[in-house]
């Protein structure tokens, strides 16, 4: 899959355009979301700015709001560190698996577009990807306007918060859930992703009925399906 | 409009390892050319990390969040539209429970 080096991946103004076009539609996917990040964050004591700031250098919802949970007064820095790192750790594999693109980019254009790798814009890529295009620039054409509507959302949860409260266990909190699910969807090739896909899920709820939270299903979930995926491609 | 000290080191400090994590996994392929098994399996990464994420988190709230899982699987299916499933799940795990 990663066939390199230079191979003829560009970067150009309308593949960035490409990407704006088709994240455009989507953008109102991440209003629920962003606007729990944005309420949890109000009920944390964050500032209106603090809370604009970590969405615009963190820019990764999940973890925000995990993180949001282990808030205290003053804040355990370590603690919130550390969580992100590990719900984050799924986006390693992301960013891996977008390699073909990456290996033909150097300077601003790769690590802007590293830093805008999402759920949201890795599905979309990977599916331009596996239907050939070679334009790298679509990448981070959805994610830059991602980036700046998650953080517009999350103001706007926060400008909210004297308005709405938001129980833990509240439906919206599922958004995130959700969008995953949905973009799982557009991942489908064909019946060859049933054992991959089938091993990754039995695994990753194997790991968490031992007791064991995320990332720990989600690494070693992806880890034996994707190893039995190949296995099997190897062997034909 | 404060911006506390402390509250700042969080951010830099969560923004910085979620960077290393995005950069990190490319990084080290750009460094490391991996044998052909490592690249068919990247090949598979996309859905595995996917539903390797979700099958635990959801299964393990209760049947109400896997019918809601369900419903955005099913919506985006037949309507490819990703906002519209994301707002019929939440409606479903809404109607299906209720607020707490």
């Amino acid at each position: 899959m990663t066939d390199r080096p230079g191979n003829n991946v560009v970067f150009t103004m309308s593949g960035f355009r490409h990407g704006i076009r088709t994240v455009v539609p989507v953008l109102p996917s991440f209003l629920p979301f962003g606007l729990v990040v944005g309420l949890e964050s109000a009920g944390q004591g964050l500032s209106i700015l603090e809370a604009g700031l970590m969405s615009l250098l963190v820019f990764a919802g999940t973890s925000q709001l995990v993180a949001l949970g282990a808030w205290a007064d003053p804040v355990p820095i370590l603690a919130v560190t550390l969580a992100a790192l590990v719900v984050n750790l799924r986006m390693a594999p992301m960013s891996a698996a977008l390699a073909p693109w990456f290996h033909g980019l150097r300077g601003w254009r790769l690590w802007g577009s590293l830093f805008t790798v999402t759920d949201h814009s890795f599905a979309l890529s990977v599916n331009a990807m596996r239907s050939g295009q070679k334009d790298a620039a679509y990448l981070l054409g959805l994610g830059i306007p991602g980036w700046l509507f998650w953080t517009f959302c999350v103001v706007m949860g926060h400008a909210l918060s004297g308005f709405v409260t938001i129980q833990p266990g509240h439906p919206l909190l599922f958004a995130g859930l959700a969008t995953m699910c949905a973009l799982t969807v557009t991942l489908w090739r064909s019946r060859a992703d049933l054992l991959p896909w089938g091993i990754a899920g039995a695994a990753g709820l194997s790991v968490a009925a031992l007791g064991l939270p995320q990332p720990w299903p989600v690494l070693v979930g992806a880890i034996a399906g994707s190893a039995i995926g190949a296995a099997r491609d190897m062997r034909r | 409009m404060t911006l506390r000290w402390d509250v700042l080191l969080a951010i830099l400090g969560m923004a910085l390892v979620t960077f290393a994590v995005r950069a990190g996994g490319y990084a080290v392929l750009r460094a490391w050319k991996p044998p052909r098994f490592v690249d068919a399996m990247l090949n598979h990464m996309p859905g595995c990390i996917f539903v390797a994420f979700i099958l635990p988190s959801v299964a393990l709230q209760g049947a109400w969040h896997i019918a809601a899982a369900a419903v955005a699987i099913l919506c985006m299916r037949l309507t490819r539209m990703l906002t519209v499933s994301i707002i019929a799940s939440v409606a479903a795990l809404w109607l299906l429970r209720g607020t707490p």
